[in-house]
């Protein structure tokens, strides 16, 4: 059972070949659209193979009921939520236990790189909607809704991007879809959603859904943090285009 | 060490490294590097660096003309909402003219707008003043709502662009740094004119050679450049 990671130690892993034929560290294809949804101070919609979530910011404004507010600095609110036809079952709409949970982790994730102490008694809320999933959907909102605060010009200390890592019997492999979620034979799957800081590359986010040994889990982290890069370079990419645009836009002026 | 001037950073990006430069707004300092803590454009002023937001919502500073409705009266004071963070605080001594405190809102009333200066903004609130020329109540006209990023657009360079609408119009325009514009004019008719001019000029802020098309939409809408004079120049708001 010791010291059994990706290398495949003793019997050899029921999962060698990936559905889709990727690499164990390949990401699916990534596309990161910046300023979605015009009426919003800040929006963007982040894809992964098949999920797409669309994270929408607004604020900071004046939070109402007043007994929620902070004298001391403005808070931020996540409202994640899967829109009824994401998956092929109908999603009942509402709050459910499900996205409550991803709402209050995807919150505490953002909180660690936001800093709202300069606008007191205020709110910013972020609404992350997925339009259609194939697993890693919180992680999908995650990055969308990163680049939606920025796009709205919160302050921020760093950047966040997440991917999730999985185990699929004894194999590591990074950005699970749907099927490799679903996989039963041998150990089954082990989903670990992870979200990590730009700069300081410090960890805002660890779930873990599954079995898996001290060993195994301090490699995955380590892949997902190599996965991480390739996501933050969509992230930046994305919001470097739309300022170029930007650039015309303001003709010379607004330096 | 010093990058090329008009870069984009996003948060958490070095701007640049070494002791000597001073973060400003938009930047802190990691160590050795002054790190970008806001999307935006560089803005490097000897050692002092800065971070301009691009996008997001209307942040107020200070000699910001802004166009918002009352919506709270306080016994030194009115509340102004002008779609930023916080209400503005427009106090009765910011005021032209001597207000008795019993009778504030014969002044300024509920819902009514106004055009006011940023006089001073802190993380608690924004202090507007309408004492100086072209500021006050605003009484007929109409205001349209557009972008605050829009703003530089329609002002053009100089205030070239809203010289031109005001032209061809012969309404009088102020715009509001938070996107809000005024415009008042002596018949409706121009006025909706000028609002749709407006509104081209705010959906399509990112073409270049916005000026040719604008004139070309005003002479679609048979409009002349030359012959309209403006009415009359100074805008005193506030009283009669």
């Amino acid at each position: 059972m010791e010291g059994r990671n990706n290398k495949m130690v003793g019997k050899k892993s029921l999962y060698v070949k990936r559905v889709d034929g990727r690499k164990v560290d390949e990401v699916r294809p990534m596309i990161a659209e910046v300023g979605v949804v015009a009426s919003a101070d800040g929006s963007a919609s982040f894809e992964t193979g098949g999920t797409k979530a669309i994270a929408v910011v607004r604020g900071p404004r004046t939070l109402h009921p007043q007994h929620m507010q902070d004298p001391k600095t403005g808070i931020l609110r996540v409202n994640y939520g899967m829109m009824p036809f994401s998956v092929s079952d109908r999603i009942r709409p509402g709050p459910s236990r499900r996205s409550e949970e991803i709402s209050k982790v995807c919150e505490w994730a953002l909180s660690s790189v936001i800093d709202l102490s300069g606008f007191p008694n205020t709110v910013v809320d972020v609404f992350i909607q997925i339009p259609k999933a194939d697993a890693g959907t919180r992680v999908a909102g995650l990055n969308a809704a990163a680049i939606a605060l920025a796009h709205a010009g919160i302050p921020m200390k760093e950047m966040i991007s997440a991917i999730a890592v999985g185990k699929i019997d004894k194999t590591l492999v990074v950005d699970v879809d749907k099927e490799e979620e679903d996989f039963k034979d041998g150990e089954g799957s082990t989903d670990i959603p992870l979200a990590v800081t730009s700069r300081s590359k410090s960890i805002a986010l660890l779930q873990l859904d599954g079995k898996i040994s001290l060993g195994e889990l301090t490699a995955a982290i380590e892949m997902g943090k190599k996965a991480c890069e390739d996501v933050l370079k969509i992230q930046i990419d994305a919001l470097r285009e739309t300022t170029d645009d930007r650039r015309q836009m303001t003709g010379g002026k607004n330096g | 060490m010093v990058k090329e001037k008009r870069q984009i950073v996003v948060p958490g990006e070095t701007i640049v490294s070494g002791n000597e430069f001073l973060p400003g707004d938009g930047a802190y300092r990691d160590g050795a590097d002054v790190v970008a803590e806001r999307y935006g454009i560089v803005n490097i002023f000897e050692k002092h660096i800065r971070v301009v937001p691009v996008s997001g919502a209307y942040y107020p500073r200070r000699g910001n003309t802004i166009i918002g409705t009352i919506v709270d009266i306080t016994f030194n004071g009115w509340l102004i909402d002008f779609g930023g963070a916080q209400n503005a605080f427009l106090s009765v001594a910011e005021v032209p003219r001597y207000v008795n405190k019993n009778e504030m809102q014969e002044f300024l009333n509920f819902g009514e707008s106004v055009i006011v200066k940023v006089w001073d903004v802190k993380s608690r609130g924004v202090d507007v003043s309408m004492k100086m020329r072209g500021f006050g109540k605003i009484e007929g006209g109409m205001i349209v709502s557009i972008g605050a990023n829009q703003v530089p657009r329609v002002i053009g360079k100089e205030g070239s662009m809203v010289k031109i609408i005001k032209n061809a119009t012969g309404c009088e325009i102020t715009v509001g740094q938070n996107g809000k514009i005024w415009i008042s004019g002596h018949d409706t008719d121009k006025e909706v004119m000028a609002k749709n001019i407006i509104e081209l000029i705010a959906d399509n802020v990112m073409e270049v050679g916005l000026t040719e098309r604008v004139e070309k939409f005003i002479k679609e809408l048979g409009l002349d450049a030359e012959d309209v004079e403006i009415i009359a120049e100074d805008t005193d708001g506030g009283e009669e």
